[in-house]
């Protein structure tokens, strides 16, 4: 058993001859680089946008933050930046936000989490093929038409009720933001649902339960990640809209959170100075990028939390 | 032809019958999936559903239920009669969540809600109402020691269902489907997606529970059904060929079409 194992022939190395069948093509290669040269270049127009809006928005706000404490923006009381005796507290404006967009998502978040249920577990195949474009349509009407809707048609129907309420106030834009934003929770949360396994369900009902203990106690919890997402992009769509607010709500600032009051928010407020006739330059023009970087930085922590919610609670399916 | 398709022995007459097909046919839409299925299920024995992949065995399985209402265009024909009741679960008035109190189910791959353990196993009891703490741990911890769990989960009945490995959640799906008491269980197919060993426990399992609970299972693994079923059931395009005691049907097989399957020769 002497092993005499020889070793496998060495491969010839490779010769410097390559056949011109198999060589290597230029104008191919060049070719392809080109295509991809461009669409990495298009895929850099967004990032580059985003960058070039975060840029702007820091350096702008910047020359505000040397004219007016950091201290003074945050916890000042009142927002007169217009007037000679000018005051910036941010706090106001974000109120205004804060109240509408309140107002808002009391209105979304229930009546869209309830539509997704009915639609995902209990709307016959046929119901929901109708429904839900129609309730996506809602979400499609521009905001400007609801501003509208808000301004002419609720605040009187408001008043009828309650005869104190101003003609612009943040209630009846809230209400109609709310209904504005009803589609994308109510869609994006039915997606999350119906993309929860049957074999879940199954499991429910086989033991025993109903319909409606399925949906709560299994469907829900296990779409939980998307549907907190779905609320997330809620928040995001109250405190970022803009024109219902400016419409229906009468750009006042004031400090504080009572929906049956006129009010300014962050967003309604860029709308009427960058539509004014102040002097570009001047601190009062240089606020409206520190609103605006308020507000990025508010949707951007919204974000964040979205994303923490997504791995926090994480489909398990 | 189906009337011919009578116990192929007559052990069964000291055993109760704890359901029967009466005339049984199922369809989806317009498909007719079974037809003139007769056939006993008897009390606290294992009944093994055979044959080859699209015969209905599944559809059968989930006819007894009524797993079948959940989806719009099934229709069911005939009855299913249950025992003591001596009620056609299929009729109108029967209330399909009522049948599934008393009937429970494991599925093929296991499915354990996004939960901890102890409110896996706790859901039936919940769906039913009971809030009583300690009843519920009481309950919870008897299912799982039946579920022959209990060991390995009493120090994390707070963990996710879904951390625990195949075998272990398809246990927790058996303790799940025990927690209520229910009469019959059906197993549809519980060990095709676990390894060997995660196999034999939930055989060795089911074993065990035909002392407490009637059970019927199907399943493709024709050993499987040899190993721990007492009668056995032969299904083919939709009818029932044959069903009879295990040992018969596997040694002396009435119907050549039957014989043929379980020696590999079709199917």
């Amino acid at each position: 058993m002497n092993a005499t194992v020889t070793a496998p022939p060495v491969p010839t190395p490779p010769t410097a001859n390559v056949s011109d069948r198999l060589r290597r093509r230029a104008s191919r290669h060049i070719k392809e680089r080109v295509i991809e040269a461009l669409l990495f270049g298009a895929a850099l127009v967004s990032v580059f946008t985003t960058a070039a809006i975060v840029y702007i928005l820091v350096k702008e706000s910047w020359i505000f933050f040397e004219a007016v404490p950091l201290s003074r923006f945050l916890f000042d009381t009142q927002w007169t930046p217009l007037f000679d005796d000018a005051h910036y507290g941010i706090m106001v404006l974000l109120s205004g936000t804060i109240t509408s967009s309140a107002v808002a998502l009391l209105v979304a978040i229930p009546l869209g989490t309830i539509i997704a249920i009915y639609l995902s577990e209990f709307a016959p195949f046929k119901v929901r093929e109708i429904a839900k474009p129609f309730l996506e349509l809602l979400g499609d009407v521009p905001t400007i038409v609801y501003g509208y809707f808000a301004l002419v048609f609720l605040t009187p129907l408001l008043q009828k009720i309650y005869p104190d309420l101003p003609g612009f106030n943040l209630l009846s834009a809230g209400l109609v933001m709310g209904v504005m934003i009803i589609p994308y929770v109510a869609s994006l949360s039915e997606d999350a649902m119906r993309a929860v396994p049957m074999a879940l369900r199954e499991g429910s009902y086989a033991m025993g339960a109903t319909r409606l203990q399925t949906a709560l106690r299994v469907v829900m919890p296990a779409a939980a990640s998307g549907i907190g997402a779905a609320y997330i992009l809620g928040i995001s769509r109250a405190v970022g809209e803009t024109m219902i607010v400016a419409v229906a709500a009468g750009m006042q600032p004031s400090l504080n959170f009572n929906p049956a009051e006129p009010g300014a928010t962050i967003t309604s407020y860029i709308v009427q100075v960058a539509l004014g006739d102040l002097p570009h330059g001047s601190i009062g023009y240089q606020t409206i990028f520190a609103a605006g970087l308020t507000l990025m930085l508010m949707t951007l922590l919204f974000n964040l939390l979205g994303l923490w919610l997504r791995k926090r609670y994480r489909e398990v399916y | 032809m189906s009337n011919e398709t009578t116990p192929n022995i007559e052990p069964a007459a000291d055993l109760a019958i704890k359901a029967e097909c009466r005339n049984f046919g199922f369809h989806y839409g317009d498909f007719q999936a079974l037809q003139n299925i007769n056939m006993p299920v008897y009390d606290k024995q294992v009944t093994a559903l055979i044959g080859p992949s699209g015969c209905g065995k599944s559809t059968l399985l989930r006819s007894f239920n009524r797993m079948h209402d959940l989806y719009p265009g099934n229709r069911y024909q005939g009855e299913i009669i249950m025992h003591p009741d001596n009620t056609n679960l299929l009729a109108k008035e029967v209330d399909p969540i009522e049948v599934r109190m008393r009937i429970s189910m494991v599925f093929q791959k296991p499915n354990p809600f996004p939960k901890s353990v102890f409110e896996n196993v706790a859901y039936s009891l919940r769906v039913r109402g009971m809030t009583n703490k300690t009843e519920l741990e009481d309950r919870v911890q008897h299912s799982l020691k039946a579920a022959a769990l209990w060991d390995e989960v009493k120090h994390r009945l707070n963990d996710l269902g879904a951390n625990l490995s195949g075998g272990q959640q398809q246990r927790l799906c058996i303790a799940r489907a025990l927690a209520a008491d229910p009469e019959i269980i059906l197993f549809d197919e519980p060990t095709s997606a676990l390894d060997p060993i995660a196999t034999a426990s939930i055989e060795e399992l089911i074993t065990e529970l035909k002392e407490k609970v009637t059970i019927l299972i199907v399943t493709h693994n024709m050993q499987q059904a040899a190993r721990i079923s007492d009668f056995t059931a032969y299904m083919y395009i939709g009818e029932l060929v044959e069903f009879g005691v295990t040992d018969q049907v596997f040694v002396k097989p009435q119907k050549k079409q039957t014989e043929d399957y379980i020696t590999g020769r079709f199917g």
